[in-house]
């Protein structure tokens, strides 16, 4: 397989704080490469690095073929950067940026304009050509960022956090024309704290935590490696829950390294599981015999979230959740 | 997607090259004159204000400035306003490039096939066709209080590319601070800066009038250079001057600005390639 983007060991220090340190990553082409981790784990860095804003201070690194750092032009000439925020002229409107960063990748007038319209139809800002970039929604200037990220439909596009901030029509509108590069060839590099996006988008997966990569793998394989299927009950009264916990955790065996979650706000409590078929029947009997009322019961893989949390040690801030270990 | 569209090949000869940087530049000029059109108040705003100024030196203050050999004071004070319009001007850079970099739009800009010089070339036409505009408003200006030249086209013409120089030394001082200090809010510290060094020239008194240290700090101040020798081409009064420094100030006008290029322009290159923020 040859590779859109090599990596290996890049480290990167800003004065004390190590923001990478020996990140390896290899993306095969024409593939959807999900970077996930927490603030701060190093992913704006790594773009940067590969985008040729940024040097490294150890490490190589290529991209559509080149060196990064020394054949930095033939680099740029491959790639889209779509950074984590929108990076757009506010007094032109989205016609005259587009239009504009056209220019700048040496499209003639007439193509750039075409491609422009184009762009402002695929994205649902047609009607918004004459407004000034500075009065857009925070979701229309994600989108125009985005579009002209791909004026050039380039082999290599980075996008760093390309759906925060949208609202989920805005994202599946992303995805749906990140999916329609991939379609054509594009290799894109994603940065996501939507556990869910990699899901959607990405064939593989690399969790960044502190500037190292902690696990690599398909979604699916990294969610075999939390260990296997988890069990899932929903409660009628919060009061239920800590029995419901201890119950559970009978069942499944959790002792004090397998922790098993309760969360008040739906109460729920979930553990995993090695033997579905046999735990889904006993918990039930179980809960029924304590006389806890049951709305919901399901044995499911284990979300990305959970894997994340697991692997870094660290509640993904964009999901609201209230989960707690509790050891029954 | 309907149509897939391809960045044409990097061009390899340095003739080709450099075609694509100045096509670049004037798209990067093109957008500040969009800037223009779509923000006409901001653009006469700008142009009026040292217009105001002059107004307010000329009429409410300028009874009782003395200028050296009885000279009329508007005419003394015209030149100095000139050379304000070019220090002034350090203020519009500055906010452009440092919109642009807070904003993101400098790493865009850094990730595209493109010439870093182009960029910044695209920047300074853009400011000196600025800067040409103000400087005929505010020669209109003058024309309407009573300022003339009186040496004849040539050296008025002399005069105008000294002031334009000075502008273009400015400009690269402007494109260092915008890529140096954090965002366009540090406008105010730009002014903080800017504002003593217009006030401690000769702009709108005779160095003369002022205790010895301080005219020797306006004398050696860039501005009272051009100042100097723009009243002199100009053939406007307040020009010469016994010190060193303000015998030689035609001279002095060129070594100012030549010497902040020199400082600024491989600064802001270098600033603009290892941006890393
Ligand atoms: N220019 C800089 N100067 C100093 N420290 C920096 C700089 N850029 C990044 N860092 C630090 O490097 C680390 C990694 O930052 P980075 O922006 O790559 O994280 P991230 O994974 O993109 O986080 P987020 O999800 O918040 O965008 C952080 O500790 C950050 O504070
Ligand atoms: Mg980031």
């Amino acid at each position: 397989m040859t590779y859109a983007i090599a990596a290996e060991g890049l480290r990167k220090r800003y004065g004390h704080t190590l923001a990478l340190d020996g990140v390896d990553l290899a993306v095969g082409e024409g593939t959807v490469h999900g970077l996930l981790g927490p603030n701060g784990a190093g992913k704006t860095t790594a773009v940067r690095i590969l985008t040729t804003l940024s040097r490294p201070d150890g490490g190589a690194a290529r991209v559509a073929g080149f060196d990064v750092v020394r054949q930095a032009a033939d680099v740029r000439r491959g790639i889209g950067l779509v950074g984590q925020h929108a990076a757009l002229d506010e007094v032109l409107s989205g016609r005259q940026n587009l239009v504009m960063f056209g220019r700048l990748h040496h499209l003639r007038p007439a193509a750039a304009r075409a491609r422009a319209d184009e762009l402002l139809a695929r994205f649902g800002l047609a009607d918004t050509d004459t407004k000034p970039v500075g009065h857009y929604s925070g979701g229309m200037r994600r989108r125009l960022d985005l579009a002209v990220g791909m004026i050039c439909s380039p082999p290599v596009l980075f996008l760093d956090e390309p759906t925060t901030g949208l609202d989920p029509r805005g994202r599946t509108e992303v995805w749906e024309a990140v999916r329609g590069l991939v379609a054509e060839g594009t290799t894109v590099l994603l940065t996501t704290q939507y556990l869910e996006e990699a899901d959607q988008l990405a064939s593989r997966v690399s969790v960044v935590d502190a500037g190292r990569v902690v696990a690599e793998g398909s979604p699916d394989e990294l969610k075999s490696a939390l260990g296997g299927d988890r069990l899932d009950v929903v409660v009628r009264h919060t009061a239920d829950l800590p029995a419901a916990a201890a119950i559970v955790g009978r069942v499944t065996g959790a002792r004090g390294d397998v922790s098993v979650d309760v969360d008040a706000d739906s109460r729920r409590v979930g553990a995993p599981v090695r033997d579905r078929s046999a735990a889904l029947p006993e918990v039930l009997r179980a809960l029924d015999a304590a006389g806890i009322t049951v709305e919901d019961i399901a044995v499911r893989r284990p979300t990305l979230d959970e894997v994340f949390l697991h692997l870094t040690g660290t509640e993904n801030s964009t999901e609201n959740s209230t989960r707690k270990g509790a050891a029954a | 997607m309907s149509m897939t569209v391809t960045a044409p090949e990097i061009p390899r000869t340095a003739a080709a090259r450099l075609r694509w940087a100045l096509a670049d530049g004037w798209t990067v000029t093109l957008r500040d004159l969009t800037h223009w059109a779509r923000k006409p108040g901001q653009v006469v705003a700008g142009l009026l204000f040292p217009v105001m100024i002059v107004l307010m030196f000329g009429y409410v203050f300028g009874g009782g400035m003395a200028v050296p050999g009885g000279g009329d004071y508007r005419e003394y004070l015209m030149p100095g306003m000139y050379a304000m319009t070019m220090l002034f001007g350090i203020e519009a850079t500055f906010t452009a490039v440092a919109r642009d970099a807070a904003k993101g739009v400098t790493d865009r800009f850094r990730s595209l096939p493109i010439a870093s010089s182009a960029v910044v070339l695209g920047r300074s036409v853009a400011d000196m066709l600025n800067t040409v505009l103000g400087l005929l408003v505010m020669i209109a200006c003058g024309l309407a209080v009573g300022w003339r030249w009186h040496e004849g086209a040539v050296r008025a013409a002399l005069a105008v590319g000294l002031l334009l120089l000075l502008r273009f030394a400015f400009l690269w001082v402007g494109i260092y601070l915008g890529l140096t200090l954090g965002g366009p809010e540090a406008v105010m510290a730009v002014q903080i800066l800017v504002w003593p060094i217009g006030f401690l020239s000769s702009a709108f008194a005779w160095t003369g009038t002022m205790p010895g240290w301080l005219a020797a700090v306006a004398e050696w101040n860039p501005l009272s250079a051009t100042m100097a020798a723009t009243r002199d081409l100009f053939g406007n009064p307040g020009a010469g001057g016994t010190t060193w420094i303000a015998e030689h100030a035609a001279v002095m006008a060129l070594v100012w600005p030549l010497l902040l290029i020199a400082v600024f322009l491989p600064l802001s290159v270098r600033r603009y390639r290892r941006l890393d923020r």
